[in-house]
């Protein structure tokens, strides 16, 4: 890759359809990514609060662990994503979302990632994501291919 | 507490129809009774997550576990709560097929007076060969009591 970083992060996320889907952007500072979800209408979950999806935080930050990965490793592939656990601490409101995520282990296979989102306040997060991720996955078998069948 | 099956269907349509991600995603009502609910999404192009291999996005059965969770969580507690994801654990089996549409059915197991446990998996055929399981806890909140008149 010769593309410079912050250009290297943009490259990533255009080229995932979902992300364009929600919206996500990202800014670098360094070799960490500050993902950025702002609000759109379509993200809401909850239309009395009103508030975004949970399935939306969830979904943002495993896009947050995945982007972290990719801008920091020299990956072939994209990163499968072997579990994830999410928690929910706060409504997320209808605001810009931000996510960052930190690489708490990364082995020859597998990394462990954690991943806080928060709006206003960053040390009031909305949501928590604790995740194992499978690298280089072209080596593994059940998760490599699309179907087994 | 036996809830007319008409009412589960009209709560279960409105939750997927009126949600807007829901309606963004093309969330749909496969079936509903008490405690047990499944939906489906369709494959489309825009919500695949590795361009590569053309699997959708985890983040896709991410929101369809959540939401399934959550119908099959309001349809054992009832109307009288309303409810909120406290976690939820979900393991990727393997990548879901491409082009196929995923169905994610859930059980809400075992309620208490403020939380709501539930199972679920999404699947292409057959719940034992899932592309995907899930776990979580819900909190119920009581119903908001009326708003006072101004």
């Amino acid at each position: 890759m010769s593309a410079q970083p912050p250009q290297k992060l943009a490259e990533l996320l255009a080229a995932i359809p979902y992300a364009r889907f929600l919206g996500m952007t990202g800014e670098l500072a360094g070799d960490e990514i500050t993902a950025i979800l702002p609000f759109s209408p379509h993200l809401i979950g909850n239309t009395v609060l009103p508030a975004l999806h949970g399935g939306v935080l969830g979904a943002f930050m495993e896009l947050t662990a995945l982007a972290q990965l990719s801008m920091s490793e020299p990956l072939r592939r994209q990163p499968r994503t072997i579990d994830v656990t999410i928690e929910y601490l706060r409504p997320g409101r209808a605001l810009t979302t931000y996510a960052l995520a930190d690489v708490r282990k990364i082995g020859r296979r597998i990394a462990n990632v954690h991943v806080e989102a928060w709006q206003e306040n960053r040390a009031s997060p909305v949501a928590a994501l604790r995740g194992h991720f499978l690298l280089s996955p072209g080596q593994d078998g059940a998760l490599a291919e699309p179907g087994r069948h | 507490m036996t809830i007319d099956p008409r009412t589960l269907t009209e709560a279960g349509e409105r939750m997927a129809q009126d949600t807007p991600q829901a309606a963004a995603l093309g969330i749909r009502l496969v079936s509903v009774e008490a405690a047990v609910a499944a939906m489906a999404v369709a494959y489309r192009d825009d919500l695949v997550g590795d361009p590569a291999t053309g699997v959708l996005a985890g983040g896709v059965i991410t929101t369809l576990l959540d939401h399934v969770c959550g119908l099959a969580v309001a349809t054992a507690a009832g109307p009288v709560h309303s409810t909120a994801t406290l976690d939820l654990r979900i393991d990727y089996m393997r990548a879901a097929e491409p082009g196929r549409d995923i169905i994610a059915r859930a059980h809400c197991y075992k309620l208490t007076h403020t939380i709501a446990f539930v199972r679920a998996a999404a699947f292409e055929d057959a719940e034992d060969d899932p592309v995907a399981t899930a776990q979580g806890a819900f909190v119920l909140n009581p119903a908001a009591p009326k708003a006072p008149d101004p």
